[in-house]
């Protein structure tokens, strides 16, 4: 059982699962809680070995399910993994950008950014920023009735 | 065999979750998720106790899966790993919640919230674990050889630490000499040993032992390789510029520190009579009679602290912390200076006393030895000018122990007792991925439970690179670098994740994306079954995942997460939470 979609035109604070990874963002992320920054509690988080493995079929699914954006905290030039990390992670928004846009939601679904392991405020600023903007947006289910 | 029934612990991890989260509330929703066996709170689910209940309630209620809500997994994956292995569990069938750093520390404003979002990780984390299936890890030999980099007191004592048990280090000096900052300090608290005695003792001991290899004017440039067998190779700096490589097990970082450098104008910094303890110390290990500063004799000294320390948040690029070592310095220079022949009159400003410890004597030695201590308001930091009559420097401060008196004197020398600070390093830092702190410094794994470790496997931390250090603190973490080094090596293999990629090889119809995508040359192309597919070779994949995005057939998956565990997961955050 999902959650009922909001109904349209009501304020409400967005859903983002946000996709981190285990060495270089997430730990970024902790840091923000370790400094009891603050940011929505409708703000989750789903850590990967690095953001090269997301799938863009993964943020379309999210969105169906009841999330209203997807961020994807990438490792920049940091990764350890693949050294052009930040360019296929950006391959992969653009794929799913395409497959949002096929389904009928905004492209400004997902959105990335580099964020490092000490990246704890600019983590908490862009989840403010991107709830500010995804509100703007209204709820990615409209309500049907 | 997919986990069937799942353990769920809850941690309060004292107040530090239980204060924001209601936990009660988070057992109660997720008691009766499809295959929850047992959930519980528990005040510390790192505890030994809570920790032998696991075992017990796995043994007696038939458990194999595990979800434990605590602390982010940096902190306690293999302790928990570990408990499932005890268990009876596979420890690959459990999985980390992080609803502290990741919820309750970050919602202390919104209990309601920090609840409501601690139910559906942890049900996200249910339904991953439902989908893990058992793993065993990837075993590879290891190389017994280590590569030490910085040869200052922490480098050198761990050099000869992992010779001793046995191990082949490669030293890596980035100066012409060995020996560091202590190379040049003469006495030194706590016993008033010689700095540059024990760094040539500690040398020469390090030089004549046979395993261990040193180079100077060297520089690592390069690491390639994974875990227990890394390939390094150092550039060395001689009559024309050399590289060589080698293949090493782990890696123990040592680097070190810098002064701090007080800018121009800097409570009087660039004035002649104003220098930093750096210097003050050159100048008294120097001295052995009176007192004399560029031929003038000194008769008064003020010394003032946190110079470059607990600056606050406005000072652009400023330090925070605290460098620890500096108080302790600063007093031991005064009983230094106070046992010279001629007497000196000795005025220390400061804003709080860290003299920690045993070194607590030292503060009290110098109050007895007739130094004198002011201590100024943290925003008001002592006025240092010129006397253009004197020649003398004037220091004016309000001093908070005589109700904010105002105290001004003249001194002949006015020490800055500056602290440390991370010394530049960008391009080691790169080549290791080493992870830097908040005030630059790099950063272990935890302070407490791993404090050498980093999280690059098989690389350690130790001495000042990690912290503000005295030389002894620094010589212990050195040592734990090398026990944990030789944990590691001493065995002979290393046990690797075997959370790496796999092929369903039904679905597979080789079309060689994976292949051109992976850097790591570990996917290749082989006849199954009379169709060609790729198969991924479980040692070469680094278990980045890169491969799986690609596969146009959607074949690929990474083990721990895989497909149906990551949309499991996004269902598990969106179901409706009850109260």
């Amino acid at each position: 059982m999902t959650e009922a979609a909001a109904p349209e035109g009501q304020p409400y604070d967005p859903r983002i699962l946000v996709f981190s990874t285990n060495n270089i963002s997430d730990p970024g992320i902790d840091l923000a809680g370790s400094s009891h920054m603050h940011y929505s509690p409708r703000v989750m988080v789903i850590n990967l070995p690095c953001t090269s493995a997301v799938k863009p079929g993964w943020i379309v699914y999210a969105m169906e399910q009841g999330f209203d954006g997807v961020f994807i905290a990438a490792d920049g030039e940091e990764c350890a993994y693949l050294p052009d990390c930040a360019q296929r992670t950006s391959g992969i928004m653009q794929t799913a950008q395409d497959l949002l846009v096929e389904k009928g939601f905004e492209p400004q679904r997902v959105r990335m950014a580099a964020i490092c392991s000490v990246c704890a405020e600019p983590f908490t600023k862009y989840m403010h920023e991107y709830a500010t903007a995804l509100s703007g947006l209204g709820p990615s289910r409209k309500a049907t009735s | 065999m997919s986990a069937k029934k799942i353990g769920v612990y809850i941690c309060q991890c004292g107040g530090n979750i239980g204060d924001y989260v209601d936990v009660d509330e988070v057992v109660a929703a997720v008691a009766k998720e499809p295959g929850v066996g047992v959930a519980k709170t528990a005040m510390f689910t790192c505890s030994d106790a809570t920790q032998s209940e696991i075992i017990a309630d796995a043994q007696e209620q038939g458990l194999d899966g595990l979800v434990i809500a605590s602390c982010s997994p940096k902190l306690h994956t293999y302790t928990f790993r570990d408990v499932a292995r005890r268990a009876g569990m596979n420890p690959f069938q459990y999985t980390q919640v992080n609803v502290r750093e990741q919820c309750s520390w970050t919602h202390t404003d919104d209990h309601e919230g920090a609840t409501e979002k601690a139910v559906r990780l942890v049900r996200a984390g249910i339904n991953r674990t439902r989908l893990t299936e058992p793993l065993e890890p990837i075993v590879v030999e290891t190389t017994p050889k280590t590569l030490v980099v910085g040869g200052g007191i922490a480098g050198l004592r761990a050099a000869l630490g992992l010779a001793e048990i046995g191990l082949a280090v490669f030293l890596v000096e980035k100066e012409p000499k060995l020996g560091g900052w202590v190379a040049g300090f003469g006495e030194m608290y706590p016993h008033g040993r010689n700095g540059a005695e024990l760094i040539a003792k500690l040398e020469q001991k390090v030089r004549s032992h046979p395993g261990i290899t040193v180079f100077t004017r060297a520089e690592l440039i390069a690491k390639s390789g994974s875990f227990g067998n890394y390939e390094v190779t150092v550039a060395i700096q001689g009559e024309q510029l050399e590289t060589i490589s080698t293949v090493v097990g782990s890696i123990v970082i040592a680097t070190g520190f810098d002064t701090y450098h007080p800018a121009e104008g800097e409570l009087g910094y660039g004035l002649d009579g104003v220098i930093t303890i750096a210097d003050f110390k050159k100048l008294l290990d120097s001295t052995d009679g009176p007192l004399e500063y560029n031929g003038r004799p000194v008769n008064t000294v003020a010394y003032i602290y946190c110079v470059g320390s607990r600056q606050g948040e406005d000072v652009e690029g400023g330090n925070t912390y605290c460098s620890r070592y500096c108080c302790t310095a600063a007093v031991h220079a005064a009983t230094m200076v106070a046992d010279l022949p001629a007497r000196v009159h000795q005025y220390h400003f400061y804003r709080d006393m860290r003299t920690y410890g045993k070194f607590e004597l030292l503060y009290a030695e110098a109050m007895e030895k007739g130094s004198a201590f002011v201590k100024f308001p943290d925003d008001e930091p002592p006025a240092v000018e010129k006397d253009a009559k004197t020649g003398g420097i004037t220091l004016t401060a309000r001093d908070l122990l005589s109700e904010g008196e105002e105290v001004a004197l003249t001194a002949d020398l006015v020490v800055l007792v500056t602290g440390m600070v991370p010394r530049e390093n960008e391009g080691l830092t790169k080549t290791l991925k080493l992870p830097v702190g908040q005030s630059g410094f790099y950063n272990e794994i935890h302070p407490k439970l791993r404090p050498v470790e980093t999280v690059v496997d098989g690389a350690f931390i130790c001495g000042a690179c990690q912290a503000p250090r005295t030389s002894s603190e620094s010589v212990a973490s050195g040592l734990a670098a090398v026990t944990q080094s030789a944990a590691i090596l001493k065995r002979g293999f290393a046990e690797l994740d075997p959370l790496v990629a796999t092929v369903d090889t039904d679905a597979c119809t080789w079309c060689g994306a994976c292949e051109t995508t992976c850097p790591y040359d570990a996917i290749a192309r082989e006849s199954h079954d009379g169709k060609e597919i790729a198969v991924i070779s479980r040692t070469s994949c680094k278990g980045c995942g890169g491969c799986v995005p690609v596969c146009p057939s959607d074949a690929i998956d990474l083990q721990g997460y895989t497909d149906a565990q990551i949309k499991s997961m996004i269902d598990g955050m969106l179901e409706v939470v009850c109260a």
